[in-house]
């Protein structure tokens, strides 16, 4: 059984991805892990295409899809091997803060540009002292008659020096209930007092430019505003569900490229006289790896569908984040180990899937935030 | 989205096998488990209430039952934590060799006592040298007129001792392709030369009458052959897929379960003046086997719907019984651990649990050859 019914026009849409990613990425993904970023040109070519933020409204010069073109877009990507053209994060994490909380006025203003490619997007959460907290954020948002003046750091931003449009996550210093306290605003590239800081050099995800940020009395519209005043924290846990939901069919898709990738050099590579695929060993550790990932796979399937019905499956979620990610370095571990010597070197694209796959848990919400999370929505 | 959608019928029916368990089998265990062996008795009961054999066709006494009704069957009996009245060993497991492969007049004689409960079934494979490498069973069958002459021992006998007919997997010494040579026969109990040896003792399973059986010029009629001549390697082949099945359903269950009684005891039980449930160790090792139990739920109910449907999923089931297994044996232990002092007491139900779950890492074919048929289809 199917547990996921792709149609027809599904099908037909993962083949255009996959052939535009072969021709207009890979041949790019080594120049841009050594330049540290991916080029806005390239996030422009993406748009042309109509492959971003595939699920606004056509009003707003979307194309309405349903939420299985954001899975097939983002499992393509994950073949490409490589975490700069973080399209998820745009398209499918932040875009939908601005579709779901946005007043007309800004919906109108900047969806177009984000369909088109023309504006990246970046959302600005964490700070240097504050993670999975998020209630404990420092940033603070000051009313000033029509405007708002924003002040603090924050670090760890994906799409952090290319974004041309930042949803920032602050609070109003005077209201003392965190929860009631936080708001999220749009603030533009250029706005006086929006500074972006360095580029994060990190373990992996080398082509992906996150970065840390700095508001010095940034004063923006107060219509830049997302929804109601104090709604901020509950925008952000509202769309957490998707953002993780995300890092698991991200994961899982990896663990798929890594294995198949593994499978065809253990049967090509000799030693002893025999291909590596033909010892008992190397036979069970595949096995092992391809249970794991039908695992994961089936079970996020099942997520995808109550996640697209509108079901509350935060337990589920959180789990699935975990465990996929989980699963996916130990797959990303175990396949370098088999690779040998020429896992560890930058030829084999083991190697980058190896150190890029890392992150994933630790960023949007900590594994360990995830079994917490778990743990409290399970009555514990 | 619910993977098995099972009708009102199904549920009423797990209602009242659940029911009919807790009255008539969970307050008699403990003696059964003393005892060594579950009475014939019980089995009779059992299939009073037509709980035996249900997928039996009508015209043999059966119910024709969907394998959903074995399912639930099986997970309600793993439910009650004991492994003595194994009723998916006969009903899902021995019997359908009969009502695969038999004879009419072998299906006249035996299915109606099977689901009656008067006939308990055993099928023996195993012997002493021989386990999961089949081809090389040395029992042998010489045909002598219309009669078989059966010479061999077999171990590891489930119902060894209560079986009123075995299925003995036996070979053919003058055909050398040991594939072409082995055949499966009905050897009633009684039958001279038959002799049911010494019960084993285990380590778990205290209730199971697991035994030796001896074959000394044992005479039967050619007649209780199952199949043509040399077909018994292929009918055990393509009865073993059900076989793995059912011990992962029975996994998957009794995982569900002693997670269950856990997270009760978490939060019953107090220490440092607060519930076990609330220190945050326990609670992510309760989340971490929750998600493991829901990843191996998700996969098994989308495996018993693709086995429902008739189709090919020999790496799937072999996947599936190996890693439910590991999952479970996994689940056991931490669940002991969290009982502390009394999870090693015989008073709680975990301790029982955890010893009664290893063997099925060993049984219907040991882990490590269910990754070899998964290695040899995957085409390494």
């Amino acid at each position: 059984m199917e547990i996921i019914r792709y149609s027809e026009e599904h099908r037909i849409f993962r083949e255009s991805v996959k052939k535009y990613l072969e021709k207009e990425v890979i041949p790019y993904v080594e120049e841009w892990e050594e330049a540290g970023i991916v080029p806005r040109s390239a996030w422009k070519k993406l748009g042309d295409q109509g492959f971003l933020c595939m699920g606004v409204p056509e009003e707003y010069g979307g194309l309405g899809a349903d939420f299985l073109y954001s899975v097939i877009m983002t499992e393509e990507m994950m073949r490409t091997n490589h975490g700069g053209f973080c399209t998820f994060l745009h398209s499918d994490i932040v875009v939908p803060y601005i579709t779901a909380y946005g007043s007309e006025e800004l919906k109108k203003k900047y969806l177009p540009g984000c369909i088109s490619g023309d504006i990246i997007t970046a959302v600005a959460m964490t700070e240097p002292n504050t993670g999975s907290d998020l209630a404990a954020i420092k940033t603070t948002a000051v009313e000033d008659g029509n405007d708002v003046i924003v002040n603090g750091q924050k670090t760890f931003i994906s799409n952090g020096i290319n974004c041309g449009l930042c949803i920032v996550a602050v609070k109003d210093p005077k209201i003392d209930n965190p929860y009631a306290a936080m708001d999220l605003y749009l603030v533009e590239e250029g706005t006086p007092g929006f500074e972006k800081g360095k580029k994060i050099p990190k373990v992996g995800l080398h082509s992906q430019d996150t970065a840390e940020l700095y508001f010095t009395d940034c004063r923006i519209p107060i219509t830049n505003r997302l929804g109601e005043k104090g709604s901020g924290f509950v925008h952000l846990m509202e769309k957490l569900q998707q953002e993780r939901l995300m890092c698991a069919i991200a994961a899982v898709a990896m663990a798929e490229y890594m294995l198949e990738i593994t499978i065809d050099y253990c049967k090509e590579r000799t030693v002893f006289g025999k291909p590596i695929s033909k010892f008992q060993h190397s036979q069970f550790e595949i096995v092992e790896m391809a249970t794991e990932i039908k695992l994961g796979r089936t079970f996020l399937d099942k997520l995808i569908m109550d996640h697209m019905e509108g079901k509350n499956v935060v337990v589920e979620v959180s789990m699935a984040k975990y465990w996929t990610s989980e699963m996916a370095n130990r797959v990303a571990d175990r396949c370098l180990q088999l690779y040998g010597g020429y896992g560890y070197c930058e030829e084999y694209p083991i190697a980058r899937a190896w150190r890029d796959i890392r992150v994933m848990r630790i960023f949007a919400g900590s594994n360990e935030v995830m079994k917490g999370i778990a743990a409290k929505f399970m009555g514990l | 989205m619910e993977i098995i959608k099972y009708s009102e019928e199904h549920k009423m029916f797990r209602e009242s096998v659940r029911k009919y368990l807790e009255k008539e089998v969970v307050p008699h265990i403990e003696e059964w488990e003393e005892a060594g062996i579950t009475p014939k008795s019980a089995w009779k009961k059992l299939g009073d209430q037509g709980f035996l054999c249900m997928g039996v066709p009508e015209e043999y006494g059966g119910l024709g039952a969907d394998f959903l009704y074995s399912v639930i069957m099986t997970e309600e009996l793993s439910r009650t934590n004991h492994s003595g009245l194994c009723a998916a060993l006969h009903s899902d497991v021995v019997v359908p060799y009969i009502t695969s492969f038999g004879s009419e007049d072998l299906k006249k004689k035996y299915l109606p006592g099977c689901v009656s409960g008067d006939i308990i079934a055993a099928v023996a494979m195993t012997e002493p040298n021989t386990g999961s490498d089949l081809a090389s069973i040395k029992t042998t069958a010489v045909e002598d007129g219309d009669d078989v002459i059966i010479n061999g021992q077999k171990t590891f006998i489930s119902n060894g001792i209560n079986c009123g007919i075995c299925i003995v997997a036996a070979r053919d010494p003058n055909i050398e392709n040991s594939y072409n040579a082995i055949d499966l026969y009905v050897v009633e109990e009684g039958t001279p030369g038959f002799e049911k040896g010494k019960q084993i003792e285990k380590i778990g399973w205290h209730s199971q009458d697991t035994a030796e059986l001896y074959f000394t010029d044992c005479r039967i009629p050619v007649a209780n052959r199952l199949g043509a001549k040399g077909s018994g390697f292929l009918h055990l082949m393509s009865k073993l897929q059900q076989e793995r099945l059912m011990v992962a359903i029975g996994a998957v269950a009794s995982a569900e379960y002693m997670l269950e009684i856990t997270i009760d005891y978490c939060k019953e039980r107090t220490v440092f003046g607060k519930p076990i449930s609330k220190f945050q160790h326990s609670q992510f090792e309760i989340v971490e086997m929750a998600t493991e139990i829901k990843l191996g739920r998700a996969f098994l109910d989308k495996l018993i719907m693709e086995h429902m449907g008739g189709e090919n999923v020999v790496v799937e089931v072999s996947m599936a019984k190996y890693w439910t297994t590991e999952m479970a044996n996994r689940v056991a232990d931490r669940c002991l651990q969290l009982y502390g002092g009394y999870g090693y007491c015989e008073e709680y139900p975990i301790a029982r649990a955890w010893r009664d779950i290893r063997v099925t890492r060993i049984f219907a074919g040991t882990n490590e050859i269910m990754r070899q048929i998964a290695a040899r289809f995957m085409g390494l």
